[in-house]
């Protein structure tokens, strides 16, 4: 197969995006199109994506061999060069295989949650443009060509924050989403320039980067891992610069399933992982990825505890399942990590469609206190969402299990005990608030039963369903070998990097029976609590865990107020009164000297020849004294 | 010899100077006119008197021609008044101030 088709997993839905807009435009403008006409460039080109993406996973299934395709020359600054190149090697292949998956699944989903929307056109311009981004980034052979990738995704995810537009709030979600993001790309921009300085010059491609960065100082690759990971913290949503995730669900649902759960986020991991060159030089920058990972984990499960918006509780939950993941790639488990961005795509994507379907099914409401009994109304959700918070909660056999419990076990394996008490008190809080917010809204006993139900079309149940087969059969892909299975991802993602743990089989069954029981003990405190709650009466939530323990007013406070004051000192005080003051009367002294010099121009002609006189004698007086 | 040179040029110098002084002292246009001719004048003596003095025959040459240049001059200064003085009905050189500051702001 040759490989040029590799850049037609990036084009298809590019191209289908240009084609959406112009579509868009011409229906806006001139005639209105039916959403069906979107509905076909919309859907197809993800899964023409995932074909193509398959085709190439069963060549290198084959031959085992790394694609590389350039497609053209994409800067040229005397002999050196930047191509736009594409590399799909095991990690990248495994990537878009599940992006472009689960992607489709979550297209297919939007044509049905989106269809009394009016931008119908324009959704899926965004999305496939999205799409298109997302593939480019995980795609690309060089840092440069994922940036592009990096910051598409990020625009993508600005537009859809902000996609109901009218509403200033969201516009304001939006603008913190980029914002926060941009600090990030800050830290990626640094890395980059950096990397390119010290390493740069016998290529820019991951390959040669691999080569040429151990000749770098290790004060330089630490400073650039660090760099790189502010990125990665920007775009995966941890602490600090993680406020943006919960503000985010302010776009439509499906947004939040596609970008804010399941590929845009796991952007961070994937970077690490591809500079997984970097982080094996300094190991101890990869222990505070790990730290910051754990710690974000339990911070947002704690959150996630208190919150009644079931979307937000969802975003907490992302958040915490992004530490995870960072628990692994920080601490070297490069497979292990990537196998839990895989699993949690699934799950997480399900879970947030399944809350998606719910909201449309009670007329957009999200305060999970008044839903309740959902389980007669909307039986299909149930089942599937079941399926989904079994497997974020961890309980075997679904995909979750497998890929946190392998989490864990490399936390331990490395020695790092405190990181997997953290991994093990997070999986007890997960368990936890994800089973209160099943509890309340499908048990939840709500006194006004009568109310309407929406029907929910096929176009959002049967994406369910796939998916929730899928986060069963996700996890069949990890089993350990303890269990008897064969770890097919683990050994697929080996292949490109080889990750082995040391750890006796007694030690392993324990730490997974420990896992089970935090998840059951997480389940079991959800049910005393929630189960068959009255909705009558809801607690007043107050106190620090409900108000997200003030980051957001101390981040106003210490960024967002402090800057406008220094703005607007810098605006009245020393604009106006230093800087203006000084050229306003630096170009009023001019004027006025221009007054002073212009009474000499007084069309006299007498006085002209008088001056004529003078200057003539005073040269004739000179020339004497000179040539004499 | 060196001594009439002297005297020849002192009288080019007393013309030039009378003349640069009708320039800068007087309104009158035809007056200005005319102390303009008187220094060209001037000029052509030193330049005859200094001709002679060195025995060369070019500096009466450039005398010649100015005074052929002073009188294709006269003509278009002459001109040149008569239409001023159409216009503003004076031959009052300081009427014409178009070009002063003040008149141009």
């Amino acid at each position: 197969m040759s490989s040029f088709l590799l850049s037609w997993i990036v084009l298809v839905p590019l191209l289908s995006a240009i084609i959406l807009g112009l579509l868009y435009l011409y229906s806006i403008k001139i005639k209105k199109l039916s959403n069906k006409v979107f509905a076909i460039f919309g859907l197809t080109s993800p899964f023409i994506s995932f074909a193509i993406a398959g085709l190439f996973f069963i060549q290198m299934l084959q031959d085992g061999k790394t694609i590389h395709y350039e497609a053209y020359k994409w800067l040229g600054v005397g002999s050196y060069n930047v191509s736009m190149g594409f590399m799909a090697d095991n990690l990248s292949i495994f990537m878009i295989l599940f992006v472009t998956f689960v992607g489709g699944l979550i297209h297919v989903y939007a044509s049905g949650y989106m269809k009394d929307d009016e931008g119908y056109g324009k959704f899926f311009f965004y999305f496939n443009f999205f799409l298109a981004s997302m593939l480019l980034l995980v795609l690309a052979d060089s840092p440069i060509i994922m940036f592009i990738g990096w910051e598409g995704v990020g625009l993508c995810s600005y537009l859809l924050i902000s996609y109901y537009y009218k509403d200033s709030e969201n516009v304001l979600a939006g603008n913190k989403a980029f914002i926060a993001n941009r600090v990030g790309d800050f830290g990626f921009i640094v890395a980059m320039i950096t990397m390119f300085y010290y390493a740069g010059a016998n290529g820019f491609d991951y390959v040669s980067l691999q080569n040429s960065i151990g000749n770098v100082p290790i004060e330089i690759v630490t400073y650039i891992g660090i760099a790189l990971f502010i990125g990665a913290v920007g775009k995966s949503a941890q602490i600090p610069l993680y406020v943006w995730l919960p503000d985010a669900m302010a776009g439509p649902t499906p947004v939040s399933a596609l970008i804010h759960a399941a590929t845009m986020v796991t952007a961070g991991v994937y970077m690490v992982a591809r500079f997984h060159f970097v982080y094996e030089l300094i190991p101890n920058v990869g222990l505070v990825i790990a730290y910051i990972g754990a710690f974000s984990a339990l911070f947002a499960a704690t959150i996630a505890t208190k919150q009644t918006d079931i979307k937000k509780i969802l975003a907490y939950s992302t958040m915490s399942q992004l530490g995870y993941m960072f628990i692994a790639v920080g601490l070297g488990s490069y497979s292990v990590g990537i196998f839990h961005v895989f699993t949690h795509a699934f799950f997480k994507a399900l879970l947030f469609m399944g809350a998606g379907a719910v909201i449309v099914a009670l007329h957009h409401e999200q305060n999970i206190f008044k839903m309740g009994g959902m389980k007669k109304h909307t039986p299909v959700v149930f089942f599937t969402m079941l399926i989904a918070t079994l497997s974020i909660a961890g309980i075997p056999p679904f995909s979750g299990f497998f890929s946190k419990d392998e989490i864990l076990l490399s936390a331990f394996a490395s020695g790092e005990y405190l990181l997997w008490g953290i991994g093990v008190l997070t999986a007890i809080m997960t368990a936890y608030y994800m089973f209160r917010l099943f509890f309340v809204v499908f048990f939840g006993k709500n006194s006004s039963e009568d109310r309407h139900i929406v029907e929910l079309p096929k176009s959002i149940l049967i994406p369910l369903v796939i998916l929730a087969v899928g986060s069963i059969l996700t996890g069949f892909l990890g089993v350990p070998e303890l269990l008897g299975g064969t770890n097919l991802a683990s050994q697929w993602l080996s292949e490109w990097k080889n990750t082995s743990l040391h750890i006796d089989h007694t030690t392993e069954s324990v730490l997974m029976l420990i896992n089970v029981l935090a998840a059951l003990v997480g389940i079991f405190i959800a049910y005393k609590k929630f189960y068959k709650y009255d909705m009558t009466k809801v607690p007043k939530f107050s106190g620090m865990i409900w108000n997200k323990f003030y980051i957001d007013e101390i981040y106003d406070v210490l960024f967002v107020r402090s800057i406008k004051r220094l703005s607007s000192f810098i605006a009245m005080e020393i604009d106006i009164k230093i800087i203006d003051s000084l050229l306003m009367g630096l170009s009023s002294k001019f004027i006025s000297i221009g007054h002073l010099v212009a009474r000499v121009q007084n069309a006299n002609t007498r006085f002209y020849a008088f001056v004529m006189l003078c200057g003539i004698s005073l040269i004739s007086i000179y020339l004497i004294i000179e040539l004499r | 010899m060196a001594d009439s040179l002297l005297s020849y040029i002192s009288l080019a110098m007393i013309l030039f100077s009378i003349g640069l002084l009708g320039v800068i002292s007087r309104k009158n246009i035809f007056i200005v006119y005319m102390s303009i001719e008187l220094m060209l004048n001037a000029v052509n003596l030193i330049f005859i008197s200094l001709g002679r003095y060195y025995e060369s025959m070019e500096p009466q040459v450039i005398s010649i021609l100015i005074i052929a240049v002073a009188a294709a001059e006269a003509a278009v200064f002459l001109s040149l008044i008569v239409v001023l003085y159409r216009r503003k009905r004076s031959l009052d050189s300081d009427i014409f101030n178009i070009l002063s500051q003040k008149s141009a702001s």
